[in-house]
């Protein structure tokens, strides 16, 4: 029962850093960028959702649906002024530009909401707790909503990419941008695209991140958004369904580690693994192994 | 005529001499975290400090004037906040709020040789030099418990008080005021049989703490011991409830803030104690005059760390006046001529009847609080 237990919070854990890893993938296999930023939106998408629930008492729904919104905006604004004039630099100058941005946000969270950490309002998710076996397993309601929200977004997004004509581009850009380009593909518009649905996604993984573990600083979405990062690479980065596996793995190894082996070295744990898959499948878990030519 | 306008010029200069020498000034810096992480407790040193410096003002005698630094909880900016009060003119100083960066400052204070009064640094390396021998500074005294007397009193009132049988411990093991704590604690539970069940660590990124309060809960513990920050202590609070986990928590001075987190529901907090020298809604005048002030000033009840400051001021204003100091002194002869006088000094405080020793701890008698419908409840 105890290992169930953990395997569950394990799970709730990982579905989390799915989500956010799925927003480092998509951007990655379409833009081939690192977009550090990520975990800084995640933190600007819980404080709107915040916001809309304390300040304007809007009911859970339109929280999320506020959070979405904004997020997306802040995600297109954030690639057309940052990223879109770098389309052509070396990748090297893009990722110091995503890590100015990442700071850029951090810090206007800092002057906008302050330092005091907020806790996150547990009415943003209330569903009770489901009790199993007379009581001895309990999984909260922002546990069974994470990993719901895990299946639908995962199931949601590979149907897009496979099914949509924009999920056709999108697919297509990250084959071969040049070659994209020439079938008529608008490209600045495909991965505009992108970001605005990877942002999406970072606003719904602020929120389930909050309710996980309710407090809200501008550095909320830091650490998350590494380990979702490791997840990503963990899984083969660019690849949908192994954000996910990685998320999953990562977040049930986390949790083991820490109840079997010893607290202090969780996070230790964590990363090790990842070198460990990296020396035997260098690409990931589920990445396809790419053959540099000569 | 010219006679006549020569002595209006003595009178007039006698009369300026006469209200200087009634009136000394003394310029107090005040270095805390007025923004960051920490700022729940840089703010509160700074409000309690300022509302002892307007008594102060008002009474006559003393001319305050208090400057303040922020230090954002961190050593390096710490020490550089230090240096900037000294260049403003500061002569003494009032802080660091936090243990860590207070360190850092004592360090170079004492290097300086200028007095320093902390309200809530707690740790022992604050007042204690750096070398091997672990030597106390001389120039630094503490307001608040030190860390090792904290974990001591815990340990003595959950005995005395028959609060549990089966404690269990969670302390960030990143942190030296958390890791002071849960040693003495640790050492004082043992030495009067009661019983340690378990303990678990974390460290300044954790968010999860779903392992911790299960090991805690799956052992059976009834009482858990936190000597840790109010914002890591609402988390575990938080997945106690949603595992239906139950014990008495015990916290210490850092979990006095958790009342005061936005958005945090305080029906978790139902029940926490914690050990501290100050309760706002304690009975004495002293207290109920302070609390009053500070609302009227600042629209919060202040915490314990307002008021560690507000007596932080008085306990530099009452060595001031044992040691007679005059106006323009520079900050060297002000820590000269205060430091002697620290030890021989009592204040009868809001957070207790405080006497120093010469190795600048405190000696005052702890209180244990219970939070009962959203209040600090003296025990």
């Amino acid at each position: 029962m105890i290992f169930l237990d953990k395997l569950i919070t394990g799970i709730s854990l990982g579905s989390i850093y799915a989500i956010i890893a799925l927003g480092y993938t998509m951007v990655y296999g379409i833009a081939k960028m690192l977009n550090f930023a990520h975990g800084d939106v995640i933190m600007m998408g819980a404080y709107i959702a915040f916001c809309t629930l304390q300040y304007l008492n809007l009911p859970p729904v339109m929280a999320l649906i506020v959070a979405m919104a904004a997020c997306t905006v802040m995600g297109v604004v954030i690639e057309g002024l940052a990223y879109r004039p770098l389309r052509q630099a070396a990748s090297l100058a893009v990722l110091i530009t995503a890590i100015g941005m990442s700071y850029l946000l951090q810090n206007l969270a800092l002057m906008i909401w302050g330092a005091n950490p907020k806790s996150f309002p547990g009415t943003m998710i209330s569903i009770p707790t489901l009790s199993l076996f007379g009581g001895q397993l309990k999984i909260t309601g922002a546990t069974l909503v994470t990993i719901l929200a895990n299946v639908v977004i995962m199931v949601g997004l590979t149907l897009f990419t496979s099914r949509a004509k924009t999920g056709k581009a999108m697919r297509c850009v990250s084959e071969d941008r040049g070659a994209a380009s020439l079938m008529g593909i608008n490209v600045n518009r495909t991965i505009s695209i992108t970001f605005a649905i990877g942002s999406a996604l970072a606003a719904v993984a602020g929120i389930l991140l909050c309710s996980s573990y309710p407090t809200l600083q501008p550095t909320t979405g830091s650490m998350p958004g590494i380990k979702a990062f490791t997840a990503a690479v963990f899984g083969g980065i660019g690849s949908i369904p192994g954000a996910m596996l990685g998320g999953l793995l990562l977040g049930i190894i986390e949790i083991f580690g820490k109840a079997y082996i010893s607290t202090e070295l969780g996070d230790a744990i964590v990363f090790a693994v990842l070198i460990v898959v990296l020396l035997v499948r260098p690409s990931g878990l589920l990445g396809k192994p790419v053959r540099e030519k000569v | 005529m010219k006679k006549l306008l020569a002595f209006a010029l003595a009178l007039a200069l006698c009369l300026t001499a006469v209200s200087a020498f009634a009136e000394v000034s003394l310029t107090i810096a005040h270095i805390g975290p007025t923004t960051g992480p920490a700022a729940l407790y840089g703010l509160a040193t700074l409000h309690g400090a300022e509302i002892a410096v307007q008594e102060i003002n008002e009474a006559g005698e003393f001319h305050i004037t208090l400057i303040n630094q922020d230090d954002e909880h961190n050593p390096e900016k710490a020490v550089n906040a230090y240096n900037a009060a000294l260049d403003a003119g500061a002569q003494v100083i009032l802080g660091t709020t936090t243990s860590k960066p207070c360190e850092a400052v004592s360090a170079v204070a004492m290097e300086d040789q200028v007095m320093m009064v902390t309200p809530s640094a707690s740790s022992e390396a604050v007042i204690e030099s750096p070398d091997a021998e672990g030597e106390y500074k001389g120039n630094m005294f503490q307001i608040c418990f030190t860390d090792p007397n904290q974990g001591k009193a815990s340990a003595e009132y959950i005995v005395e008080n028959k609060l549990g049988e089966k404690a269990f411990v969670i302390y960030n093991n990143a942190d030296v005021y958390s890791i002071g704590i849960r040693d003495t604690f640790v050492e004082k539970a043992k030495e009067l049989g009661l019983e340690i069940v378990g303990e678990e660590v974390f460290n300044d990124d954790t968010t999860d703490f779903t392992v911790q309060v299960s090991k805690a809960q799956e052992l059976g513990a009834d009482l858990v011991f936190l000597p840790i920050y109010y914002t890591p202590a609402s988390l575990i609070l938080t997945t106690a409830a949603a595992r239906e986990y139950k014990p008495v928590f015990f916290g210490v001075d850092g979990m006095d803030g958790i009342l005061g987190i936005e958005g945090f529901d305080t029906s978790l907090a139902e029940g926490v104690m914690l050990l501290t020298p100050f309760v706002a809604t304690a009975e004495d005048e002293a207290v109920k005059s302070f609390v009053a002030k500070y609302e009227a000033a600042y629209g919060e009840t202040p915490i314990q760390f307002a008021a560690d400051a507000y007596d932080g001021i008085y306990a530099i204003v009452a060595a001031a006046k044992a040691a007679g100091i005059t106006d323009g002194m520079s900050p060297e002869e002000v820590c000269a001529a205060l430091v002697p006088q620290m030890v021989n000094i009592q204040v009868d405080g809001i957070t207790g009847t405080m006497t120093w020793d010469a190795t600048g701890a405190v000696s005052k008698t702890p209180m244990a609080a219970v939070i009962e419908n959203g209040v600090y409840v003296l025990k």
